[in-house]
């Protein structure tokens, strides 16, 4: 159990590039979907059950030691869009950098030459999460917190929310958070058994339809 | 005084449906069409080389409790067609428990298949899991279709949770769930479906595809009529994804998004 290490993993200024991003917040704003603090905190919600409880099996799956070429394989399939690809594998490799630097082993880097153009995000923060000595748990808290916590600091900015009302949002998230987590990891025990098939594949069909439109946008603020 | 829970019965209906297309000279036979339950299946007319079979719901269906399995298969070379007779539609049975609605389909080399059913419509109270898994050859083809309707009018829907696995040549081409209603959280937001009513699918598989791949393109932008995107997958494949308030825009948006229809 190494407690401090999950810290520096899901802190917000570990140097992943995730502050480029919106996590999808950004189109939901300029689309009128997202107006305040109610509707952020809709937003979360669904995107924590669907595209963060995925990301989170994913993670956890690869901390317990699953293959992560075979999770980098379930991840496109559970991933429709090419723009919500591009993004994945990117910050897959902008983590991989950091990881690398901060846990330096021989899996980070043979995942970094099998996949040089990245692998998935989620695939890599649970990789990671091993090499840190992290649980399976661990990592789908981590990956679950950052599915609704990037959308959450993107959409002050966008929106001008006071930081206090964000911030209240992601702290009534954390039972949901929790329970994500808790299912990811639980998915995660049967993958060796059962295969990818057994790890969660919620979508959400506006995530997937925003994020090629947010992609074609002339002018953006965040990347995603 | 001591509780214990009573063992779940099981009540409902408990049917299958199998079709199997083969090759068989000129055309494509079915020496498999069999339907028990509230399936009816019927030979409709062929189309060249492509057999035709509709699904007939002959009782309301699925209830909760019940258990639905349909399995289809096009076997080398040949062609098959796949309709139903009218929409499904998930009602609240005796229990509360969920009702199952699973599918097969299995397309082999040089085959081709077209699932396209009528709508799903998910009623206030009902609740149902339905699950479709497509096994695709390497040089098969696949057509399929996916409508999904939450609640009547002027009513919100049941519990809807459906999966959609397909594996081409034995790796993951897509793996999708979504769930609607009660116990799908923020399935109505700003996320998921931000209160459109009719959510629709269109798969097309075909090895084509890797050759002359498709650019991802958007249909529509306004919430009263409804939006699609159609994307590439990670393979020969695209995918259509469509939302609108009713299966009407939606099946308008589909046709438009559809690039072989």
């Amino acid at each position: 159990m190494n407690r401090a290490a999950l810290l520096v993993l899901a802190d917000g200024r570990f140097p992943a590039g995730g502050h480029a991003h919106s996590g999808g917040a950004e189109e939901a704003v300029t689309s009128g979907r997202v107006r305040d603090v109610a509707g952020l905190r809709e937003y979360c919600l669904g995107r924590l059950h669907t595209s963060g409880l995925v990301a989170a099996g994913l993670a956890a799956a690869a901390a317990s030691g699953y293959d992560p070429l075979l999770l980098d394989e379930a991840a496109d399939a559970r991933t429709t869009g090419p723009a919500l690809r591009h993004t994945s594998r990117r910050l897959g490799r902008q983590l991989l950098r950091a990881a690398r630097a901060a846990w330096p082993c021989a899996e980070l880097d043979a995942l970094a030459g099998a996949r040089p153009r990245g692998a998935h995000q989620s695939v890599v923060l649970g990789l990671t999460a091993r090499r840190a000595g992290l649980t399976p748990l661990d990592a789908a808290h981590a990956a679950a917190y950052e599915s609704v916590g990037g959308p959450v600091t993107a959409t002050v900015r966008l929106l001008r929310l006071d930081p206090f009302d964000a911030t209240a949002v992601l702290a009534r998230l954390s039972a949901d958070i929790d329970h994500v987590a808790a299912v990811a990891a639980e998915a995660a025990r049967r993958v060796h058994t059962d295969g990818p098939a057994a790890l969660p594949a919620a979508s959400a069909p506006l995530l997937d339809i925003a994020a090629e439109r947010h992609a074609i946008r002339p002018a953006r603020l965040f990347a995603s | 005084m001591t509780h214990t829970a009573a063992p779940p019965a099981v009540i409902g209906v408990q049917a299958t449906a199998r079709i199997l297309a083969t090759r068989a000279g000129g055309g494509t036979a079915l020496p498999v069409l069999t339907g028990d339950g509230p399936f009816d299946l019927r030979r409709a007319r062929p189309q060249g080389d492509q057999a035709r079979v509709c699904v007939l719901g002959v009782m309301s269906a699925p209830l909760g409790g019940d258990r639905l399995r349909i399995r289809a298969t096009a076997e080398r070379d040949a062609h098959l067609h796949v309709t139903t007779a009218a929409a499904t539609i998930a009602l609240r049975g005796p229990t509360t428990a969920h009702a199952t609605y699973d599918v097969h389909l299995t397309v082999a080399e040089q085959a081709s298949l077209h699932w396209l059913p009528q709508p799903l419509i998910s009623t206030a109270r009902s609740n149902l899991r339905q699950s479709c898994t497509v096994d695709v050859a390497p040089t098969a083809r696949l057509l399929l279709r996916e409508e999904i309707v939450l609640g009547r009018s002027g009513e919100p829907p049941g519990r809807l949770s459906t999966r959609l696995t397909v594996h081409r040549d034995g790796r993951p081409l897509l793996d999708q769930q979504t769930g609607y209603g009660p116990g799908a959280p923020g399935w109505d937001g700003p996320a998921i479906v931000a209160g459109h009513r009719a959510v629709g699918q269109i798969l097309i598989v075909d090895p084509v595809l890797d050759r002359q791949p498709l650019r991802a393109r958007l249909f529509g932008d306004d919430p009263a009529t409804g939006q699609a995107v159609l994307t590439p997958l990670a393979g020969p494949a695209i995918l259509i994804t469509a939302l609108a308030p009713d299966t009407l825009r939606l099946r308008r948006l589909l046709d438009a998004a559809h690039p072989i229809a």
